[in-house]
């Protein structure tokens, strides 16, 4: 029996202007937009101060999230994340998109792609923590708002990545 | 009643229901970053190799939407801009740290949002994206004693590009209205250019 074929993928500009309105939406109730590596750093605080309070305390990057709060998992930041991995789910299932599997180029090993999305998001979360914020959170939520330091951030995303492109390509082509 | 967005503090609205907002908000933004493709890294890194260019396309009509409407709902005075949130802007770190986190999204092709579409949607690839994720806040949390110096660096407070410039709101709205149009024009063309060499 041959697998149905995926749905195809939605044009991105209405993608766009749903993606713009949900920041609008969460503007005018909430006042602040979208956000995403907020919640994984909100997680990992609350992971660490589970097993060991002294150093999740000891650490800023930490203890913003845990000190002198009950339910530092009662965020807004991690709640919408949970949305996004729900949401996911949903789409991925309803789309036919859901599959246990390992993305890649085709002319590198399992193993090589693991080290490599290892390293990129290592070197995501770090430099996430100099500019307050990630694609979403600085990019999206920021450039909508008109804050210069997103636009910078964006400009420099972009200008980083096609600086790399062409030595990473044996990655994805 | 003189009711003025955000709601959270004219309405006083009780936390259960933001964080109900912040879920429905977030299924949302699933189910659009699914239906873009971003939940499969080498459709997302397409962007940097010129054959789609979604990337780009879905970023910049969001933040213009987004822009625009912000724009109309303070000027008709419906939302009170001096409320809302305006991420803080410190040139040199947010430079740097942007030209770090593009390399970081071309080696996974995933940023911290979609990776959890990717980890959600079975791709084994975007656990590695986690896992790179936590170490780095933990190598971030042992080196920030040594980092004081760059972190704050360059601060200019949370001023928006329109106070900078000392321009008008609308007028700046406006201009990159014009240019997220002709560069939508613009990256049409270099697809079409980039799949018929490929093809």
């Amino acid at each position: 029996m041959k697998a149905k074929q995926a749905y195809p993928y939605w044009n991105p500009y209405i993608i766009g202007v749903g993606i713009g309105i949900l920041i609008i939406l969460s503007f005018a109730v909430t006042g602040r937009g979208l956000g995403a590596v907020g919640a994984f750093n909100g997680l990992m605080a609350s992971l660490i101060h589970a097993i060991s309070p002294e150093y999740a305390l000891s650490k800023p990057v930490f203890s913003t999230y845990v000190a002198g709060v009950d339910h530092p998992l009662r965020d807004w930041v991690v709640i919408e994340i949970v949305g996004v991995c729900i949401g996911g789910l949903i789409s991925g299932l309803v789309s036919r998109r859901f599959k246990f599997e390992v993305i890649k180029g085709p002319g590198i090993s399992n193993v090589t792609r693991l080290i490599f999305a290892f390293s990129g998001g290592l070197l995501m979360a770090f430099a996430a923590k100099f500019t307050r914020g990630c694609t979403s959170g600085l990019a999206l939520s920021g450039g909508s708002v008109l804050s210069p330091g997103a636009w910078l951030f964006m400009i420099s995303v972009f200008i980083g990545g096609y600086a790399v492109a062409f030595l990473m390509r044996k990655l994805w082509n | 009643m003189e009711l003025v967005a955000p709601l959270k503090y004219s309405m006083q609205i009780p936390e259960v229901y933001l964080l109900l907002f912040a879920l429905l908000t977030g299924i949302a933004f699933g189910i659009f970053l699914e239906k873009a493709g971003f939940g499969n890294a080498s459709k997302l890194v397409e962007q940097f190799y010129f054959t789609d260019m979604r990337m780009f396309k879905v970023l910049f009509s969001a933040i213009v939407t987004a822009m625009v409407g912000i724009y109309w709902l303070s000027y008709l005075g419906w939302l009170d801009i001096t409320q809302i949130y305006i991420n803080g802007s410190y040139i040199w770190p947010q430079v740097l740290g942007g030209l770090v986190f593009g390399v970081g999204f071309v080696m996974c092709g995933l940023c911290p949002g979609t990776s959890c579409v990717a980890v959600f949607t079975g791709k084994l690839d975007a656990l590695a994206v986690f896992a790179g994720l936590f170490t780095g806040l933990i190598l971030f949390a042992e080196a920030e004693p040594h980092l004081q110096g760059i972190i704050s660096h360059s601060s200019i407070g949370d001023v928006s590009l329109y106070e900078l410039f000392n321009m008008e709101y609308g007028l700046l709205t406006f201009i990159i209205v014009l240019i997220a149009l002709a560069a939508f024009w613009f990256a049409g063309r270099v697809e079409e250019r980039f799949t018929k060499k490929s093809a």
